[in-house]
């Protein structure tokens, strides 16, 4: 009965998608409604096949043990993406430096290539990072399976189709100009639609666990899902100009506007890029450490007071602009004090090696992981840095934003995810060990070098352009133009988009590494199975 | 969950009893350091909220015993600027304006000041250095379109080339010629007037170009082409070109003609800042 109507629906959905596909007014429109007609086809076949068969139904067995298939897919989504998305980075890197590689073609401009960069490396390497870790990490702590069954593979594959649609519409010039937002009004709904189920199964897992206690991992978990819900739908209020058109019209408008995106943009910050991998860092060091978490008391207070006052702090994004000097002010208070509680979760992560160290020597995987949570700390105290008013005044609008993000977003989200693959491969595949620790500790250090050219060269070049901005001379007038400081950070540039190669170059390793882990080359005793029959 | 904690030897300090797929959590205390760096900037942020505007009542926000504003004190930093400025921007504009030059503290203030102004208004057109680009001409040599005298360039830049919202704007309009002459003819032009300044061409079509350009472009390039201000037309002797001086740039350039425009800046920028620019370029290398 069930099945039929889910049938009969992906029927009408596919009807219906055709229907969008000859009716839209704008080309990217089609392309998209095209797009997901073929995915609500694809669907309805499985449905079709998946019912038809009692045999499939009669074989398949009970459903007990963790649901590691759909994390499988998640790390080979994490891997797929991260190379996307740091080839992305480091072309628009090099674009910037040589702009004559916008080849003056639309499709291939700065401008619509740098938003394919941060939704992938955020929401399509991070995002896949996050919701395959928080699978494998509930139900290990949680002791029982995943809740609502296919829902999970609704949440992956629903997932995955909203960052094709993202990706494909910013290529096509699709965007509603809200920076980590943009993807227009139908591509958000889905959006919705994937996170409510992935929240519902996070909670169904929780509330279905064996253990007594919720551990903190999942606590951090929690409130990213939760919080990146409420923040998706506030910020993404817009009316379509037609339901047949990608363009629409966003609610709120002026100062309201910018506050409501910033608002959002500050906590998509605070809890996809810092809770949810604090949730991330709360189980893979430990486990790689194999050493209990430092201090339950620090997790607790440090948890709340954290996502208390996060909220609060989107302000500093908006310093000397039209917003009203209180809210500015504010911003700026809550963001200075948000300073110790970001560093409880450095402090937990790092003592946590307490009678541990001496792995570091011998262990890349720890290492990385160690020096994720130091960038973390290192960035959370740059951070409360620029948000005094006259530190911003300085900083805001120039690279060294660039620089504070990528020491974060390089640094903490890029080698803790790095991690947590390279514990999780061998254990989802059920290999004894990686293909090569070797190629771990190249990744390592082709990363960490890769940072540290990318972070300092934009501290550089950021101080210089507004030195150089602010520059007046005895009687008031400014001295330079906008031409000299883009002139004057050239170099810069090229030793930044340097360091995105070697950032690549140390993912790509990776991917073939963890690659070779998963079809058991390297096995100390060959399987029994290997495949010759291909 | 008392019964389950246990000392952890390698810390010395007990778990909390707690265990997750094979994760404990020791019972350490917060670090002193930590909490009570976490105190201070909480009393830091309270002390902070009762000086500067912080709280958002019916009305407007709770003003800060300071009284600090941001607007307030942005637009008091401009206003020190210009009261200091005053004098100066009184006298450079008292005087006509080729005798501001001739005072040298007044010249320095000026070339400052329109340097500034250069930089930031005129530069995405002109260049930083000024030294132009195709269409935009370069102001550093003595080869002027409308006139190289100080008051020349004042008058261009208070109400622009071409620019129609402004009634007092420098006008003139080359005629398209691909509509009024056959293209045989046009080529003949374009011979001709590569040789005016000596570029290659073919000597058999001057004869007809000659005579072509008496006809329909001397009334604004001139007799001898050498051009005049008063339409803005470029000299086509020299070796200095707006456009290019190649065959099929030519062509173009008399098929279609060109009509540059630059925006009138009277309204944008003050008088004096207008004063201060003209008098920048005059000084750039071409002021006649
Ligand atoms: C939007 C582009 C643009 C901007 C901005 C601009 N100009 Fe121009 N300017 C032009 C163009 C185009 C011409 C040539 C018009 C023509 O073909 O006659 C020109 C011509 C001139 C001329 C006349 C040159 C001559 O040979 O007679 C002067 C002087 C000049 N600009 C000065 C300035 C100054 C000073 C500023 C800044 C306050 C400025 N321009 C800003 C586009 C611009
Ligand atoms: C009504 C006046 C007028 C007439 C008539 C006229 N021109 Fe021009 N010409 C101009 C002006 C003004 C410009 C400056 C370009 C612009 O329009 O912005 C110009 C520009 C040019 C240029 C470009 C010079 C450079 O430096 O790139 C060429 C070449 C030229 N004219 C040739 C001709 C020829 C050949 C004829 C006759 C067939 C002709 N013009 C007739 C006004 C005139
Ligand atoms: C190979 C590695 C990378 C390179 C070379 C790179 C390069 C760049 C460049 C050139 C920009 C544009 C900067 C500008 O507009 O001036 C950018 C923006 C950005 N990148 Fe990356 N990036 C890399 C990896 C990452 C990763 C892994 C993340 C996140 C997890 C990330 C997140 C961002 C964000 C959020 C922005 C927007 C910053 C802002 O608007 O202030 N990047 N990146
Ligand atoms: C206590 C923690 C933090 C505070 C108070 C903070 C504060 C700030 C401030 C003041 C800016 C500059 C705003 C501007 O001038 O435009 C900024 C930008 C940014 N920060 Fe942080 N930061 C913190 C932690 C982090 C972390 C851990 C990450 C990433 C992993 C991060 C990612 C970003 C991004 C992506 C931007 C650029 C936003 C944009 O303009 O596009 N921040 N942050």
């Amino acid at each position: 009965m069930l099945d039929g109507i889910k049938i009969a629906a992906l029927g009408v959905m596919t009807f219906l998608f055709a229907m969008a596909a000859n009716y839209g007014q704008e080309f990217v429109y089609q392309v998209h409604a095209v797009l997901l007609m073929l995915a609500s086809a694809a669907a309805f076949i499985w449905a079709v096949r998946s019912t038809g068969s009692p045999k499939v139904a009669a074989a398949a067995p009970v459903e007990k043990g963790y649901m590691d298939e759909v994390v499988r897919y998640g790390v080979i989504a994490t891997a797929f993406w991260g190379v996307v998305g740091f080839s992305a980075g480091t072309y628009i890197a090099w674009e910037l430096a040589f702009p004559h590689l916008n080849w003056d073609l639309p499709w291939t401009s700065f401008g619509r290539l740098r938003p394919l960069h941060t939704s992938a490396v955020i929401f399509a390497f991070g995002g896949n990072a996050l919701i395959a870790t928080s699978f494998y990490v509930v139900q290990r702590t949680c002791a029982t399976r995943l809740w609502g069954g296919n829902l999970a593979w609704f949440v992956f594959w629903g997932y995955n189709l909203f960052i094709v649609l993202a990706a494909t519409g910013y290529v096509l010039g699709s965007t509603q100009s809200k920076e980590y937002a943009e993807p227009e009004w139908y591509v958000d709904l889905w959006l919705t639609i994937v996170w409510v189920a992935y929240l519902a199964i996070y909670l169904g897992t929780l509330v279905k666990r064996k253990e007594p206690h919720i551990y903190v991992a999942n606590w951090f978990f929690l409130s990213f899902i939760v919080t990146v819900a409420m923040l998706h739908v506030v910020n993404n209020i817009a009316i379509p100009t037609s339901i047949w058109s990608s363009q629409s019209v966003i609610l709120f408008p002026g100062v309201q506007g910018a506050m409501v995106q910033w608002w959002y943009g500050h906590n998509a910050v605070g809890f996809f890029l810092t809770a949810g991998f604090l949730g991330m860092m709360y189980y893979f060091v430990p486990k790689q450490a194999e050493r209990p978490v430092y201090s339950y008391k620090l997790s607790i207070i440090h948890f709340w007071a954290l996502i208390f006052l996060y909220i609060w702090a989107g302000p500093h994004h908006l310093h000397y602009t039209a917003l009203p000097d209180w809210a500015q002010v504010l911003g700026m208070v809550f963001s200075v004090i948000l300073w110790m509680p970001s560093w409880g979760g450095m402090i937990n992560g790092l003592m946590t090696l307490q009678g541990a160290w001496d792995k570091l020597r011998t262990d890349p995987i720890l290492r990385m992981l160690v020096v994720s949570v130091g960038f973390y700390g290192m960035s959370t105290f740059e951070g409360p840095m620029m948000a005094v008013r006259a530190v911003n005044s300085l900083s805001h609008y120039t690279d060294w934003t660039i620089g504070h993000v990528h020491s974060g977003a390089l640094g903490w989200n890029g080698m803790i995810t790095f991690g947590a693959l390279y514990y999780l491969v061998p254990r989802l595949w059920h290999r004894e060990r990686l293909y090569s620790i070797t190629l771990v500790s190249w990744h390592f250090w082709l990363a960490t070098i890769g940072i540290v050219l990318y972070a300092s060269s934009m501290w550089v070049s950021g101080i210089m352009q507004g030195l150089m901005w602010r520059e007046v001379d005895a009687q008031g007038f400014l001295v330079n133009s906008f031409a000299d400081t883009v002139a004057a950070m050239h170099p810069m540039y090229v030793v930044r988009a340097t360091g995105g190669i070697l950032y690549l170059t140390g993912g790509i390793i990776m991917a073939y590494n963890l690659f070779k882990t998963a079809v058991g080359a390297g096995e100390s005793t060959a399987p029994a199975t290997t495949v010759a029959a291909e | 969950m008392a019964g389950n904690r246990e000392l952890d030897t390698a810390t010395n300090t007990e778990t909390t009893g707690h265990e997750w797929d094979g994760i404990k959590e020791l019972d350490t205390p917060m670090p002193r350091w930590w909490l009570l760096t976490f105190y201070a900037t909480i009393i830091w942020g309270v002390i902070y909220v009762i000086l500067f505007p912080a709280w958002p009542l019916i009305h407007a926000a709770t003003p800060g015993l300071l009284g600090y504003s941001s607007r307030v004190e942005a637009a008091k930093e401009i206003a020190d600027a210009e009261a200091a400025n005053a004098p100066l921007d009184q006298a450079l504009m008292a005087t006509d304006i080729s005798g501001d030059e001739a005072n040298p503290e007044l010249l320095a203030y000026a070339t400052a000041g329109g340097g500034a102004v250069f930089r930031n208004n005129c530069s995405q057109c002109h260049g930083a250095g000024a030294a132009g680009a195709r269409g935009f001409p370069n102001l550093l040599d003595d080869d002027w379109l409308w006139g190289g005298t100080a008051a020349d360039i004042e008058q261009t830049v208070t109400h622009g080339i071409r620019y129609e919202q402004d009634d007092d704007t420098r006008f003139s309009q080359m005629p398209a010629f691909g509509d009024i002459l056959s293209s045989e003819e046009i080529n003949q032009l374009v011979n001709y007037v590569r040789s005016l300044s000596g570029l290659d061409h073919d000597s058999a079509l001057t004869q007809e170009g000659s005579v072509l350009f008496a006809d329909n472009c001397a009334s604004c390039h001139g007799e001898d082409g050498k051009g005049s201000y008063d339409f803005g037309a470029p000299n086509l002797t020299d070796s200095i070109w707006l456009y290019g001086s190649d065959p099929d740039t030519l062509r173009e350039t008399i098929t279609n003609a060109r009509f540059g425009i630059m925006p009138a800046f009277q309204g944008r920028l003050s008088a004096d800042d207008i004063r201060k620019v003209a008098i920048y370029v005059h000084t750039l290398g071409g002021g006649q």
